[in-house]
């Protein structure tokens, strides 16, 4: 009967969740929320540059943090695949982002000058 | 075959897969995950876009001029709080608690009908006083980019019902915790979309 048991824990699929888990993702993310708005809404540098480069850094590490406590993200869920699909699109959103921008900059740089 | 010894013992790297043969015991929750990264790219092409475009007023607003940041924080917290309570859903599933778990979706379909209900509002101030998609490529590209997020949400509020209708009826079955751990990644995917949104949309917009 144990054995049964332990069978259908197997078949429940899906990460395992847990309380501190959610709550340490949660305080995280509020903290790499609440900065980034202060620090526009407070204009606490005085270069715009500066402060877009900061924001986009507490992005970038929110992202992980939701990708690791709510989304349970490792290299084992599914054998792997799901971290292996995971960085084939973000290669293709790194190539799409920065190849749009890069690409479409210098179409504007290079106007013939007449036309600008 | 020595390749094959050599495969098995692991060292080849931290993929499993590479490790083993995978057989996927049910390939929804896989499968799922695929459709999020496509959905992802849809995200992508939109953010290039905007990216691209975001300077283009044609003598129009900037986002410094339209952007109402108290609003966006209002917005983004009720996104994340959103995201806390579908995860206390899934640990009352975890728990097989049935009661427990449609009261924390319930409150997180709420949280999400109220981010709609700001966006919404947004929107109509922004139309109203001629700050509306046809305006300006800037704000073409802002409404696709903000609107089809809305519009994810929207959906993922009407799956949401349709859980709590199907979790009333049929319990904590086999079939509802899968699909509930289909929303809970569609949801907090698009938190994950919504961190991109406030930071390069509203905050570095209104910048300008």
């Amino acid at each position: 009967m144990s054995e049964h048991e332990h069978h259908d824990h197997h078949e429940d699929e899906g990460p395992h969740a847990s309380f501190s888990g959610y709550m340490i993702g949660f305080m995280a993310s509020v903290v790499l929320t609440a900065i980034p708005f202060w620090l526009v809404m407070g204009d606490v540098f005085a270069s715009p540059g500066a402060t877009a480069l900061v924001i986009l850094g507490f992005a970038a590490v929110q992202i992980l943090v939701h990708m690791i406590y709510f989304l349970h993200m490792n290299f084992h869920s599914e054998g792997g695949w799901n971290m292996l699909s995971l960085l084939f699109t973000a290669v293709l959103l790194f190539i799409t982002l920065f190849g749009s921008l890069w690409v479409m900059y210098h179409m504007n740089v290079n106007m013939m000058p007449g036309m600008m | 075959m020595s390749q094959t010894a050599a495969l098995n013992t692991g060292e080849t790297g931290k993929f499993d897969f590479l490790a083993k043969d995978y057989h996927a015991p049910n390939g929804t929750l896989l499968g799922f995950w695929l459709y999020l990264m496509s959905d992802c790219l849809i995200f992508a092409a939109l953010f290039a876009t905007y990216g691209v475009l975001s300077q283009s007023y044609a003598g129009g607003p900037t986002g410094g001029d339209v952007f109402d940041l108290p609003l966006v924080a209002l917005n983004t917290a009720f996104l994340l709080f959103s995201s806390i309570t579908y995860g206390f859903a899934m640990l009352q599933m975890q728990q097989k608690k049935l009661a427990g778990t449609m009261i924390w979706l319930a409150i997180t379909g709420l949280l999400g009908l109220s981010f709609l209900a700001v966006e919404l509002y947004e929107f109509y101030h922004m139309i109203h006083i001629g700050a509306g998609p046809q305006r300006s490529a800037f704000l073409s590209s802002f409404f696709t980019l903000v609107g089809t997020h809305g519009l994810h949400v929207t959906f993922g509020i009407i799956w949401l019902c349709t859980l709590l209708v199907q979790l009333s009826k049929h319990g904590l079955i086999a079939a509802n915790r899968r699909r509930l751990f289909c929303l809970s990644m569609f949801w907090h995917f698009l938190d994950v979309i919504w961190i991109g949104v406030f930071t390069v949309v509203y905050l570095m917009g209104s910048m300008t």
